[in-house]
This record gives C-alpha cells, structure tokens and sequence, in this order.
C-alpha cells in the first residue's frame, strides 16, 4: 500500500480531493478579510451540489448549471449579509441556520424536483469534463498529476492567484482589507463597511459554490443527502491556519486534501473503513491545535521579552 | 465673506437607544472661515452632535440646513460628498496600510482593475506638500507616532475636498510642540477658506485659535459667543454649571506602613515595546499617591502589573509585604486590593448583568455573601439595595442592567462596588472619567475619606485639578518612568507639571519616591 | 417588567409566527395537498393519545442538549460538541448495558453515569485545546462531531453489533431500560431526569459561584479577569458540566422504551437544535422544558404529516432555522423597541421637570 503513495495516481487524487474544500477556503478567506467568519459554507456547499445537479439537468449543460448555481450560491451569501448585516443577526447563529436550513431545504427541495429521496438517482446531471492539457500530459510523471483533471480543479487553482490579486491589488480588495481590519476607518472615509462585507459575503457564496457543484457534479456524479460532510466546516479551518490570505489558505487545504485522499485510498485496504473516515477530521484538528499553539508562541515571545 | 453662514443645525433632538437623551434641542450655527468652538465636559453631547452632522447617527428630531438648504446626512459618504470632514478622537487609521494607501482609501486612482500605487503614491506627497505636512507617505501607519497620524488623518479629509473640517479633541494625545504645529496648520486652513469646528475642553487652547465658541451642558445649548468677547471664567461656568469645588478638605497626613512596593519594575506590552522602564515606588497606609501624565506613557501597563491582570514583567511588586508574582488577581484582591479600572465599560462591568450581579463581582465568595457553592440571594439583595442608597445610584430596582444607566451611575456601581470591600489599598484610574460633576465630586470625596481612614490610594488621573486636589505626592510618568516627583504638590504649577509630562523636564534624582 | 423585556417576548413571539408563515409558503409551494399538510402538522399532534405522547418523548433529549449548550454559551464558549456528546453518551451507555450485566435498577444508574462521564471529557477536548493551544473551540468541537459520530460507528459494527439485525447493536438488555411513566405510552423516566437538569442548570447558573463566574466570563471576559475570576476553570467547568448533560441525554435517549438497540450511524442534529432551544430559552435553562415543548410538538407534528401527505419532516429544519434567524437579530422590529424606549424616556423626562 505504501507503495501507492509515490505514485502519479495519488497526486492526481490529492487535487481532486482538494478541490472543494479549496474553493471553500478561499471563500472563508474572503469573507474573514472583510471582518466576518462565514460558518455557513457547510450549507453553501450543500445548497450548490444540489442546485448544480438540478440546473445541469434542466439545461443539459454545464457551462448554464454551474452559472446558475454560483447564482444561487451568491444569493445564499446574499442573505446571510441581509441578516448579519442589517438585521443584526450573530454571525455564528445565522450561519447556523442557513446550515440547518440547507441540510433540511436540499431534501424537500429533492423531494419536490424529482420524487428522489436522498439521493438524486433520477436526475441525468451535467459533471464539469475532464481536460487533458496537451504537452504537459507528456511530461512523465508530472503529467499524470496535472493533465487530466477536472476543470473545476484547474479553476480553483486559478482562483487562488486570482483572488490573491484581486485581495492585495485592487481598490476593492484594499476597501475589503480595510473594513475587516478597521471598519470605523473605512466608515470615515465614506466606504461603506456594509457594502463592502455584503459584497464580500456574496462574492464568497459564489466561490463556495463552485466547490459545490463539483461535489455532485465532479467528485461524484450525484446529489446525496449531507454530502458536504463538514468540507465547509474544515475549509474555515483550513483559512484560518494559512492567515485567511489565498496562498496560504490554498496550501493548508492541500495538506487536508491529502488527508482525504490518502483515507480514500486506505479504504482499498484492510483498515476499518470508520477509522479511515476519522483521518480528514483528525489531521484538520491536529493541524488547527499545532498551528495555534505556534501562533500563541510567537505572541508570547513577542511580549516576553 | 464674513458671516457668510455655511451651515446650520437646527433643534437637533437625540436619543440613544439606551434612553438618554444626548441631544436636546441643539442649534449651531457655521460662519465661513471660522475656527468654531464646540466646548463642553465629557458627556455633553458634543460628540453626539458632530456624529449627527457627519452621518453616523440620525437625529430624532431637527434639521441640517447648508448654505441656505435643506439636507439630510444619512452616512459619513453622504457628509463626505458634502464637504464635511472629520478628524476622530481615536484615528480612523488602517494600521497594517501605508501612510499613501490611507488617505487613498475609498478613492484610489486606477490603472485597468488594479490599484496605480505610484500615482497613489505621487498624489499623497503632493497634498502633503500643498498643505506643508512634512511626513513619509510610504511608511506604514503602524509604525508611524501619533502627532504624525493626525496629520494624516487631516489629509485624508483634504483629499477628499473637506471644506468643514471637525476636529473632535485633536490636542488631546498631541505633546505641546505638536500642538502648536496643529494651530498653525490649522490657522493656515482657516485663511485657506475652510471652516474648522473644533472640540475641546481645553479653554486656553480656545482662547489662542478659535473666533467663536458654542458651549454645551448637558445635551444642550448654552449659547455662542465670540471668543474674544467671554472670559475663560464665564465660559468654565457655562460649562460646568455651578463653580467646581476645587479645594477639598483635606486633614494633615498621617502615614502608617508601607502597603505597596514595586522595585524596577519593568513591562513590555503585547507588541514588544517597552512600555514601563525599570519603575521603583512605594505607597504608605493614609496617602493619596497621584500619577499624572499623558496617556500611553504606561500607566495602564503598569497598573495591568500591580493588580495582577499583566503577570510578564521583571522586577517586584510587594503588597503589604507579600511579593505578588505567584498570586492571582483573586490572590491580589483578597489582600483587600480596590481596583477602579480605566474604562467602565470594557473591563468595569458587564452590562448585560443587572446591578446586583454588577456589585458583587469581588467578593461573592466571601463568607458573607456565599457558602462553599451557593450564593446567598437575599443577603446580596439586601446589600445591594443598600448600596444603591448608600451611594446615590439613580436606577429603577436592583435588577436594572447596568447598561441602561448613564455613565456617572455606571461609575457609582463600580466605586461602591470596590469601595464597599473596605480596602487597605485603593488603585483608582481615572475614576471620575467622563461623569457628571456630582458624581465625580461624591467620588473624590471618597477616596480622601479611605486616605483618612488609612488607606493606600494610588490614583491616575488625566484631570490635573483633580489630581492637584487628591494628591499627597505626586509623581508624573513619561516614557515608562517618573520624570518627576513632587512631596509639596501645593507648590507646583500647571505649567511645571505639563513640562514634566510631555519630556521636556526630567528629573534624574528622584527624592522621596521610595521610604526608606 | 420594563419594556425591554416586554418587548423582547413580542419579537420571540413573532420570530415563530413569521417563521411557521414561511414554512406554510413552502408547502404550498411543494405540496399537492397543502391545507391537508398544515392542518396535520398543526392538529396532528392532537389526535391521539399516542401522538400527545410523543411530544414528550422527543421533549427530553432537546431539554438535555439545551440545556448543556445554555450552559456552555452562558460562559461564551461557542463548543457545538454536545452533537457528538450525545452521540457518545448513547453508544457508551449501550456498551455499559450490554457487557456490564448489571442487574435491574443498577446497570441503568452506571450506564448513565458513565455516559454522562463520557459527554463531559468529550466536550473537554475543545476547551482542553482553547487552553493549552488557543485554538478556537468552535472549529475544534465541528471536527470532534464527525470524529464521534465515526468512531461511534467504528464500535458498533466491531463489537457490538449483531450479525442478524446489520448496523445496530444486540438488543438492549432489560435490566437497564428506563422504566414508562405511563402505560401505552413511551413516555419514561428520563422526563424527570431532563426536567430535574434543567431545575439543575438553572440553579447552577443563576444561585451558586461557579455559575455566576460563568456568567460574568460570557458576558464580559475582561470584567471577569478582572474581578478575579479563573478564567481557565471557566473554560474547563462550563464545557465539562455542558458536555456531561449532552452525554448524559444520549445515554438516557438510548435507554429509554424507544430504543432496544444502539443503531445510531449519522449525526441525529440533537446538538444543532439545542442552539434553538437555547435561544428561544434565551440561555435560561429553567426555560428549556417550555422551548423543547414547541420544538417537539413542531417536530410530532411534521412527523405525522410526513406520514400523511407529501411533505417531509425536513420542513422543520427551515422553520428552526428562520426562527433562529429573526429571534436573535437585534434589528428585527427595532423600530418598534426604539419608539417604545423612547416613550418611556420622554415621559420620564417631563416627571423629571414636574419635580
């Protein structure tokens, strides 16, 4: 088994298994740089996997689903602005009611659309293709690991430079920065801190859903019920350990990517598959535990002086 | 251009969610080119009423007026695209951005989607220069000190095109020489056309700069003046209402033990910085030993040590004997240590819990109040009723939440609080900070009846008379370290104290800081 | 009672009406029968006797999980571990009733005890971590859930479960089954131990020293350092005491008439509607019974509507959610909370200048 560790195969799984929570991270980063901890991607996730199963069959296409659920994925942060925002909601709180809601609204709304319940086996959904890219398929062992991953995967990787230009380069990634650092001083120079974290609980809606759809439409070809499985939760772990920035977030959530990979490929072997499910949970725990304890060290070696 | 009226407030009407009523029928008037007043003591309402102006609070009732029409000011956005500028008591500053980054915020120049920080940069050093503020505009503002940041802080509202430009409290974190840079700067504005409103309680700082004055009292009016036309006496009296009690009675000392010994005492705060530099004092049983000094100079590092909140420090601190670096705060408490803290609000109380849970947060387990698990209800009603009576505070019931209060009861409940532990020391904070003058008065007259009684009372205050009146010794902090001590507080003047605290005296011989 | 109080009644009250008017939307919306479905979930619990009865039954695990989470939010720490609390209590008073062979009236007291022994070191974990690394108990207690609920499973299907049933365990014995209140029912014992924790939480929190340290320390950390309070006992306590009662609920739940074997392989979201509960309780646990009422007979009556007609149980995960959502949002009707506060400061204004 151990031998399968070094292979090309296994790399290629790593990426595939971070894809979703990568997406998710980078909407955690997003939202937590704007001042606000957005502990409802568990249902973001869950809420887009749906929608992404549901609209790619309506439309029979990918490219229309995967628009039309970062749609919805955008709406959901949409409202949880709404409540954080104006409504005063504790952020914690909302979010766990937008989660509730979803774990509970995916199975009605799945219900209600095709009779299914629990999983989405009558419903053809549209999964985001495959690319090989050309010249670097050939490259060997490289190759097998880069080409000929979902497109999703490569998007993400690309959103992590995006997002991290967009965050230090921009005038709204500098507004952004600004209110979650010191809303007042945004205030006083007309920013509006709401708009600013509004926009940023959407645009991290939009990143979170993207995750999703390729939950049901790329890591697996359907919809089941509480599929997110706390990918939304570890993915707020994940961007807290690497600093909420992009580059950072990107490769914690690779190490916990390789977690779940690894636990995939462990349940080949004779290990009881509930302690290879454990593996992804205890290393984001682990992982969060030892990265705290260094960042308490340092600010204590700060002040100690 | 003279009496060209630019803006008007008329009947501003505010109250706060909490019921109090911050503003009541407040008019204010602008001239064009004039440095205006807004004077009055903390917790009159001027604040609140420069908040109404700049948007951050709506106004229950009256109406803004701006040469000659009506407008309403929803968000600071709005006053910004009306001119209006605001430089905030505490800066308004994104620390971990670059001086250029700041005064761009909210209006970058661009290049395609992305930030041209060398235009952000060329623009930022040319307001500078237009307005002769000499600073970096590439360094970060962390790292930059205070009398800088304010200059920043102007600039930013000149860039975006103030032409009213309120100034809540600059002076009060400037060093004097800051201070007159900031008039003459701000007198430079005036001639500039801008039109300067300007909050202090500060009256000879009015009386140098400002033509009119609008004094306040209690969330309201008491009329405008011209400057030159009101003597500082009358505008004191306007202020406050009846004459200040300055002198208290104070009967002749009589020293009893040390109670408080603190040898090189040395702190760095969370950051690293050297916040209390190698400090040696003592305090007797029966005397008042007043720290003045401008704030940040570690007093409230050094007072986080002395009662056992900060434990990262090197050197001693004795408590009636007993060395405190093993103890806990509960440890430090129980050597009947009252602790009046800086501010109520972030560490004095909860203001979600009622008043009885409030008075009773140091001493619910002493036997008197709880057995070994329980608390003993209606021995804490009774106490707490009595309490309430005992010290004036104006509530409903005891099961009033103290954040309903105003601030001066706020305080009543924390003072009767530590006061009713009978301590034998008493480390009083700022302790009549932002109250009404009864309550202040009904306070310091407290602390000398614990200093007759035998108490040890250190007390820090940003209130020169109040710290003139309590003191026994007084010492002034700079820079970590007293710059100076003084055993006949009756002999020094304002003037000399004021050169001690802002570092242009400094005393390397401190005679009678530590008995013997 | 003043007006605030008053008023913050008022909006619970309208929070649940707004939110049961959004549920009934939905239904309309995805019912072909939907006045049938409403009038089911709403009288449905009335129809008999049974029914009635299993608003009570599924009262007592909500009462225990509120009031572990009242507890634990009470001193502000956010540990949503009482899920895989509950979770492990179950399973561990399962094994304990299996493999300990106790006789009647002993082996559920054991049971209980250990379950209850079991939730409390369980919910340790974060605040252990909070104290010795920092890390933030929230993230933590999400992660400890799945790693419960996984190795709950784990146990199960490689020690107890029985090869005939699948994924449950061997029949529960009879010695250690919780005894029924009232007969025809399933109404048992652990009513009164969920009522008597809620008398308990209450007390704890409001009547001795170490609640009131808990409250001190969530309502204002620095005002309780500063008063002296051990704010690491605080951490440590509120988590421990919080988690016993979650882990006590799962062994009690697992033990009563309506379980005769351990067969829990996913999360039964016990944790997640104690913050419900907790917020309808306002943190109160004395309030916990009369929440987990409304919560139990939403959740009987959704159950036998999904039973009757085409809408699902799941409905009522919406309906928690929008009542969460709205009874803790400060703004939600505060135009109304401003004018009444107003009122009243006017009025006492002009006694003011009448004096």
């Amino acid at each position: 088994m151990w031998n399968s560790l070094l292979t090309p195969e296994f790399y290629n799984s790593i990426l595939r298994a971070t894809t979703p929570i990568l997406f998710a991270t980078l909407a955690s980063g997003v939202a937590a740089k704007s001042g606000i901890c957005n502990m409802a991607l568990e249902g973001i996730l869950l809420f887009s996997a749906l929608f992404g199963v549901i609209f790619s069959s309506v439309t029979h296409s990918f490219l229309l689903g995967i628009l039309l659920t970062m749609v919805v994925g955008g709406c959901i942060g949409l409202f949880m602005a709404f409540f954080i925002l104006n409504m005063k909601t504790d952020e914690i709180l909302a979010a766990i009611a937008i989660n509730l809601i979803a774990t509970g609204g995916t199975v009605l709304l799945l219900l209600a659309f095709s009779g299914d319940r629990g999983s989405s086996t009558s419903i053809t959904n549209v999964s985001a293709p495959v690319l090989v890219i050309p010249f670097i398929q050939d490259i060997p062992f490289i190759g097998k690991i880069l080409s000929g991953q979902n497109v999703l995967t490569y998007l993400a990787l690309i959103m992590v430079v995006v997002m991290h230009l967009f965050i230090y380069k921009t005038p709204l990634g500098l507004k952004i920065r600004a209110v979650g650092e010191n809303k007042n001083a945004a205030e006083s120079v007309g920013i509006s801190s709401r708009k600013i974290q509004y926009i940023s609980l959407v645009l991290s809606g939009v990143l979170c859903s993207l995750g999703g759809y390729f939950l049901s439409g790329g890591y697996m070809n359907m919809f089941t019920k509480d599929m997110s499985a706390g990918k939304g939760f570890i993915a707020l772990a994940a961007s807290s350990m690497g600093g909420d920035t992009p580059i950072g977030g990107f490769l914690v959530s690779m190490l916990f990517g390789a977690a779940q990979a690894f636990a995939n490929m462990m349940q080949l072997t004779t290990i009881p598959v509930e302690l290879i499910q454990m593996i992804p949970y205890l290393t984001t725990l682990i992982g969060l535990a030892i990265f705290s304890y260094i960042v308490m060290k340092r600010k204590a070696k700060l002040s100690g002086k | 251009m003279a009496n060209e009226i630019v803006l008007e407030m008329k009947h501003i009407m505010k109250i706060y969610s909490n019921g109090v009523v911050a503003n009541e029928d407040v008019s204010l008037e602008l001239d064009k080119g004039e440095i205006h007043a807004l004077l009055g003591e903390n917790g009159a309402g001027k604040s609140t009423l420069m908040k109404v102006l700049f948007g951050i609070e709506t106004p229950d009732e009256g109406q803004i007026i701006m040469n000659g029409q009506e407008v309403t000011i929803k968000s600071p956005q709005d006053a910004i695209s009306k001119g209006i500028g605001m430089v905030h008591q505490h800066f308004m500053l994104v620390p971990s951005l670059t001086v250029a980054e700041n005064i761009i915020l909210g209006v970058e120049p661009k290049k395609g989607v992305f930030i041209d920080m060398k235009k952000a940069v060329d623009e930022a050093r040319k307001i500078a220069e237009k307005y002769n503020f000499d600073l970096d505009v590439t360094a970060k503002v962390e790292e930059i000190p205070v009398g800088i940041k304010q200059k920043v802080e102007i600039l930013k509202a000149l860039y975006r095109g103030a032409d009213i430009l309120i100034l809540d409290e600059p002076t009060a974190v400037l060093t004097p020489q800051e201070t007159d840079e900031l008039f003459i700067q701000l007198e430079k504005l005036r001639k500039d056309g801008h039109t300067i409103i300007f909050i202090s309680h500060k009256l000879d700082e009015i009386k140098k700069i400002c033509n009119r004055a609008t004094i306040m009292r209690n969330g309201k009016s008491m009329g405008t003046y011209n400057v030159s036309e009101i003597s500082t006496d009358d505008m004191s009296k306007l202020m406050v209402g009846r004459d200040v009690v300055l002198k208290f009675e104070k009967k002749p000392i009589e020293l009893k033990n040390v109670m408080m010994k603190v040898r090189d005492l040395t702190v760095y705060n969370s950051q690293g910085v050297l916040k209390v530099d190698s400090l040696s004092f003592d305090i007797k049983g029966g005397e008042i030993l007043g720290i003045a000094g401008v704030e940040g100079n570690g007093q409230s590092e050094l007072i986080d040590t002395l009662t056992g909140i900060n434990k990262k420090y090197t050197g001693e601190v004795d408590i009636k004997g007993e060395d405190t670096r093993k103890k806990s705060i509960h440890d430090i408490r129980n050597l009947k240590l009252a602790h009046i803290p800086e501010d109520r609000m972030v560490s004095g109380c909860a203001s979600n819990l009622n008043i009885l849970e409030n008075m009773f947060s140091n001493q619910y387990q002493q036997p008197d109040y709880s057995g070994k698990v329980m608390l003993k209800g209606k021995v804490i009603q009774k106490r707490s009723e009595d309490l309430i009576k005992e010290y004036l505070v104006k509530c409903n019931s005891y099961k009033q939440n103290v954040g309903m209060l105003s601030g001066g009861n706020i305080q009543k409940v924390i003072v009767a609080r530590e006061f009713s532990t009978g301590p034998d020391i008493i480390i009083a904070n700022q302790p009549t900070r932002g109250i009404d003058v009864g309550a202040a008065s009904f306070i310091r007259q407290r602390l000398l009846e614990f200093r007759d009684a035998g108490c040890a009372v250190l007390l820090i205050s940003a209130d020169l008379n109040e710290i003139f009146s309590l003191s026994d010794r007084l010492a002034v902090m700079y820079k970590g370290k007293f710059s100076g001590l003084f055993t006949d507080v009756g002999q020094v003047s304002e003037e000399t104290l004021g050169q001690y605290m802002l570092g242009l005296k400094h005393d390397e011989e401190l005679g009678g800081v530590i008995y013997e | 009672m003043n007006s605030a109080k008053r008023f913050e009644i008022f909006r619970m009250f309208f929070s649940i009406v707004i939110a049961l008017l959004v549920s009934f939307v939905l239904i309309f919306l995805v019912s072909k029968q939907p006045v049938e479905a409403i009038v089911t979930l709403i009288t449905g619990p009335f129809k008999s006797k049974r029914n009635l009865a299993n608003v009570v039954e599924s009262m007592i695990p909500l009462i225990f999980t509120g009031t572990g989470v009242c507890i634990m939010f009470s001193a502000n720490q956010i540990n949503l571990a009482g899920e895989g609390a509950f979770h492990l209590g179950g399973l561990v008073a399962s094994v304990c009733a299996l493999q300990l062979g106790l006789p009647a009236g002993v082996s559920p007291v054991v049971a209980l005890c250990l379950a209850a022994l079991a939730g409390a070191l369980f919910t340790a974990i974060p605040a252990f971590l909070k104290i010795k690394t920092s890390s933030s108990e929230l993230v933590s207690s999400l992660m400890l859930n799945y790693l419960s609920l996984w190795f709950c499973t784990f146990i199960l299907m490689h020690y107890i479960c029985d090869p005939q049933v699948g994924a449950a365990s061997f029949k529960l014995p009879a010695e250690s089954e919780l005894i029924t209140l009232l007969s025809g029912t399933r109404i048992h014992l652990g009513l009164f131990i969920a009522l008597a924790v809620a008398v308990f939480g209450y007390v704890f929190l409001y009547k001795t020293r170490m609640g009131y340290e808990l409250r001190l320390t969530g309502e204002n950390e620095n005002f309780a350092k500063y008063s002296g309070v051990n704010i690491v006992k605080v951490i440590l306590v509120s988590q421990l005491v919080g988690g016993m009662i979650a882990g006590l609920g799962g062994g009690v739940e697992i033990l009563s008439p309506i379980y005769n074997r351990f067969s829990w392989t996913s999360l039964l979201g016990y944790g997640w509607d104690a913050i419900i509960i907790c917020t309808l309780a306002k943190k109160n646990p004395i309030y916990t019974p009369l929440a987990a009422l409304f919560l139990a007979y939403l959740r009987t009556g959704a159950s036998i509507m999904s039973r009757s007609t085409d809408v699902t149980l799941e409905i009522v995960q919406i309906t928690q959610g929008v009542i969460i959502l709205l009874a803790v949002a400060e703004q939600f009707l505060s135009k109304t909370k401003h004018k009444m506060i107003a009122r009243e400061a006017k009025a006492s204004l002009k006694e003011e200048e009448a004096a």
